[in-house]
């Protein structure tokens, strides 16, 4: 096996050396009535050409761009990836070490994820992100606990236009810690409704997604403001990181910590995973941050280097009294964004996001001129709510054969919905793809 | 010994991303506008983020050069115990690097994604072949997410009982993350001590298992990389009194094929596809921690569950029982990815062969280093070794010290300072996929530098020096921290 060095000769040696016969003796303390002494009932080893025949055929089974044209977004986002990232990414001292606990073998990490860091920071207007955590979902999740460790409150309010399946995650995080989490409805033009805020006490946090799950641009500078006269923290989230590069960020519009996904910015779909939980906040809730942190300091000659830092917060030091239990995050998908966002530079990021504005923008104003209804009018990002007449469920299916698929039944995650689709386009999606997509639907 | 690994060579400086390049470049070549422009109500525009304009050659020099000044397991021998640095085959990386693969929304229709789902079924069955349960979730993103997912399951199991449970037995050889896991998800530790041969005792834990005890979380090898010997009988004793046996499996590489979990009266536990199953570690992730249970425990695995029906594979989301959801999709795919090469590379028997070769070398370098370094617990062990400083302590050299100087011999340094009960902790992690050559090298290269320790101590407190950087202040990193520029 070529993974395997060992000779025989080698075998034989080492195992004079430990005054033992065989391999199986090395296993001495593992009691014999723990052994498990069958044949492990896996598929015999393939070779290497065999498994890339293999992977290929399962691969080829994908429903996947150029061949379909997907107009599906929802949380995972096909924006284009230049070369030279996904190539600089297979550098071998950047996939193959591990969590940089030994810094002077590891500056390449550290100051990447140094630099990740600070274009974190700027893109989401917050004074420090943290190295990176598992996925949009779970940034959110670890956001709200935060916010509850820093206030002492139980509860925290969340809008209904959350994604649907972060809603769930952060269900599962508070659920047996007893920590309530409250919905907030949403206004019929396509934002959360912030009224029952007046009758809620004791939050610890109030939580809204803006681009939210529809797409439509929230104002967050109000709820921020009106969770402030709550005296709660203001937690943002997103799930299209690429918005920031045209909108207002969160940070300039009161958000005391943010939690999304950064999958957009040079991250592939892969179905969901790996992804980028971005989290940032203020300087003054620093040291409640859960994950990994990257500091710049010198080295003894007076050079400037970098480490990981704030360690007592950690479970490594911390243990039980930690702000988290993360260890291995997502580094190699922060160093994935942090290219992404050298590569686009401010110049270019604006350009792009502008871009995808104005694509979704094109597609929404063919479907209205076909007759489908835009449900809410409200100002979005790449990605809206239309309507389409009911019984279109039958025609979606037979578009999937024509290799389109049409967006996502809303139906699912929002019961009143029903025959409503959420539909995405990025820069991917050319006039031609939307084209096509107006005249199947309207036939 | 022969020539030193460690040598020097030409690092170039490279400043900050934002110390480079100028307004109006750019790295990124932008798609054909064809659509008319559409201005976005002012009240919503924003600046845009401050980032520095580059061009590609910019960005390419800048990552080329910082990826010099890192070490990785492709440079050389990178024992970090508990971690399985092990050799990540370029094979896997092609794979999950298919358009297929890295093109696919997560929320396709399941007639559009056979071939993810079809992997994603048969790789739960190969984890449930290879740990002896009876079904698995891929879904935590990491080990420390697998450990939470583990709680929550055992917290589910109880509530369905109808039985509140407020306490987790956690030995004092456990991963911080245990502990960490186990108050997140709002138990209590409490902590067990291992005996003098540094293994749980059965009287241990029958002393403070009670009714009030919702289960135990064993690493199993622990972290001492010895087998727990008595887990059966431990196991029976919480069984006993209601409480469910969780095994943390980051050190599965040790027993594949060797001891089925299974089958010794763990309940469940979490895999970590970067130490055992290949997977490259990334600077710190992505990485993957799928939960595999046994039958009584399958009702509250993570929704949707991939099922197969009349032939084809789907997202079945029908388990009132489930903890929900703990990722947003369907966790690290791109990993299952590398992680499904590698076993399907390897067949049951290399499998087998791994642990019992990285057990091999593990052994190996305990016997060899053992008179150079101080052993603690002097008995065969398993995946990993654990010295300690104590014989240099009269020298003044603290393992701190060894460590560093091992940078200037060409080898990451082992774990350092855990676990915790061995003051001065030295654990090393060969893997199996480290030949006997780069062995004896990296055998030489610690008793020269033991050597050292008496001749020369000063070369041990300033090491290393071939590095890009000297030692770090670390303290003042802490104190006054900078974290974005």
């Amino acid at each position: 096996m070529i993974y395997l060095p060992h000779t025989h000769e080698d075998i034989f040696s080492m195992l004079q050396v430990l005054g033992v016969d065989n391999l199986d003796d090395l296993f001495s303390t593992v009691p014999e009535d723990c052994r498990f002494n069958g044949h492990l009932n896996l598929p015999e080893a393939l070779s290497e050409w065999e498994l890339n025949d293999h992977m290929s055929t399962l691969s080829n089974t994908m429903a996947v761009s150029p061949e379909y044209k997907v107009f599906l977004g929802a949380g995972s986002y096909e924006h284009f990836i230049p070369a030279s990232v996904s190539y600089l990414l297979g550098r071998s001292e950047f996939v193959t070490s591990y969590t940089p606990y030994q810094p002077e073998m590891s500056q390449g990490t550290l100051q990447a994820i140094y630099e990740y860091q600070t274009l974190a920071a700027r893109l989401l207007g917050m004074e420090v992100a943290t190295a990176s955590h598992y996925d949009g979902a779970t940034a959110l999740a670890e956001a709200l606990l935060m916010a509850v460790r820093i206030t002492k409150r139980k509860k925290v309010a969340i809008s209904s236009l959350i994604h649907p399946l972060y809603r769930r995650v952060v269900q599962t995080y508070f659920e047996p810690a007893g920590y309530e989490v409250v919905e907030l409805p949403y206004l019929n033009t396509g934002v959360t409704d912030d009224s029952g805020l007046d009758d809620m006490d004791d939050l610890a946090a109030v939580a809204i997604q803006s681009p939210n799950f529809f797409g439509c641009i929230e104002n967050l500078q109000v709820l921020g403001q009106k969770t402030h006269d709550k005296k709660a923290l203001f937690v943002a989230s997103f799930t299209e990181a690429l918005a920031y590069g045209l909108l207002k960020n969160p940070g300039s519009q009161g958000a005391d910590i943010v939690g999304g996904e950064g999958q957009s910015l040079g991250i592939n779909s892969s179905f969901g995973g790996p992804a980028l939980g971005m989290l940032a906040s203020s300087k003054k809730h620093m040291r409640s941050l859960p994950g990994r942190l990257v500091g710049k300091t010198k080295d003894l000659d007076g050079k400037t280097g970098f480490v990981l830092t704030l360690a007592t917060r950690e479970q490594h030091i911390r243990r039980e009294k930690a702000t988290s239990n993360i260890c291995t995050n997502n580094s190699l998908c922060a160093l994935a964004a942090a290219m992404y966002m050298a590569s686009l530079g401010g110049t270019g990021i604006r350009k792009l996001a502008q871009l995808n504005h104005d694509k979704a923008e094109y597609l929404k104003k063919e479907l209205k001129k076909a007759g489908f209804t835009i449900t809410f009018d409200r100002p979005t990002f790449n990605e809206f709510v239309v309507e389409f007449p009911s019984g279109f469920e039958a025609n979606h299916k037979h578009l999937l054969e024509k290799k389109i698929v049409a967006g996502l039944c809303l139906a699912p995650y929002y019961p009143e919905l029903a025959n409503h689709y959420l539909l995405c386009v990025t820069e991917t999606r050319s006039k031609d793809d939307m084209d096509a997509l107006v005249r199947e639907v309207k036939s | 010994m022969k020539e030193s690994l460690g040598t020097t060579g030409l690092l170039l400086n490279e400043p900050l991303l934002w110390e480079k390049g100028k307004k109006g470049r750019c790295g990124f070549s932008l798609p054909r506008r064809d659509v008319e422009p559409c201005s976005l109500d002012e009240e919503f525009m924003g600046e845009g983020p401050d980032f520095p304009d580059l061009s590609e050659l910019d960005v390419v020099r800048h990552y080329t050069r910082l990826a010099q000044w890192n070490f990785g397991v492709d440079t050389g021998m990178y024992p970090l115990g508990s971690c399985t640095m092990k050799y990540s085959p370029k094979t896997n990386e092609k794979q999950a690097s298919l358009p297929g693969f890295t093109g696919a929304h997560p929320l396709l229709p399941s007639g559009l994604s056979q071939g993810a789902l079809n992997m994603l079924f048969e790789f739960e069955q190969y984890l449930n072949e290879i740990t002896g349960m009876y079904a698995t979730t891929l879904q935590p993103a990491a080990g420390a997410h697998g450990e939470l997912t583990g709680m929550l399951i055992i917290h589910a199991f109880h509530k369905k009982q109808g039985s509140k449970r407020s306490k987790i037995i956690v030995p004092d050889t456990a991963h911080g993350t245990n502990p960490a896991s186990i108050s997140l998800c709002g138990f209590r530790p409490v902590p067990v001590t291992s005996n003098e041969q540094g293994i749980l005792s059965v009287q241990a834990v029958s002393e403070i298992m009670d009714q009030d005890t919702a289960g135990i979380m064993v690493t199993n090898p622990n972290t001492l990389g010895l087998f727990e010997e008595n887990i059966q009988n431990i196991a029976e004793i919480v069984h006993a009194k209601g409480g469910l046996v969780y095994c943390d499996g980051a050190n599965m590489n040790a027993v594949m094929g060797m001891v089925k979990m299974g089958d010794i009266g763990i309940d469940l536990m979490q895999l970590n596809l970067h130490k055992t199953f290949s997977t490259p570690h990334g600077g710190g992730g992505p990485g993957s921690g799928p939960v595999s249970v046994a039958k009584h425990l399958e009702p509250f695995l993570p929704v949707p569950r991939v099922i197969e029906e009349n032939g084809a594979y789907i997202l079945a989301q029908d388990y009132p029982d489930s903890i929900g959801k703990i990722s947003a999709f369907h966790g690290a795919f791109g990993v299952v990815i590398k992680a499904y090469s590698y076993i399907r590379r390897m067949g049951p028997e290399n499998l087998k062969k791994a642990s019992q070769l990285a057990v091999l070398n593990a052994n190996y370098i305990k016997e060899m280093l053992k008179g150079t370094l101080h052993l603690p617990y002097d008995r065969p062990c398993m995946h990993e070794c654990v010295f300690s400083d104590k014989h240099q302590a009269a020298q003044k050299i603290a393992t701190l010290d060894m460590a560093k100087r091992l940078m200037d011999y060409g080898f990451h340094p082992p774990t350092t300072y855990f676990p915790l009960v061995v003051p001065g902790a030295i654990m090393v992690e060969p893997t199996e996929t480290e030949s006997k050559e780069d062995i004896d090298q990296f055998i030489a290269a610690f008793k020269a530098i033991a050597n050292e320790a008496g001749e020369n101590p000063d070369l041990l407190h300033h090491a290393p020096k071939s590095c890009k950087v000297k030692r770090l202040d670390e303290v003042t990193a802490a104190r006054k921290p900078c974290l974005a520029g």
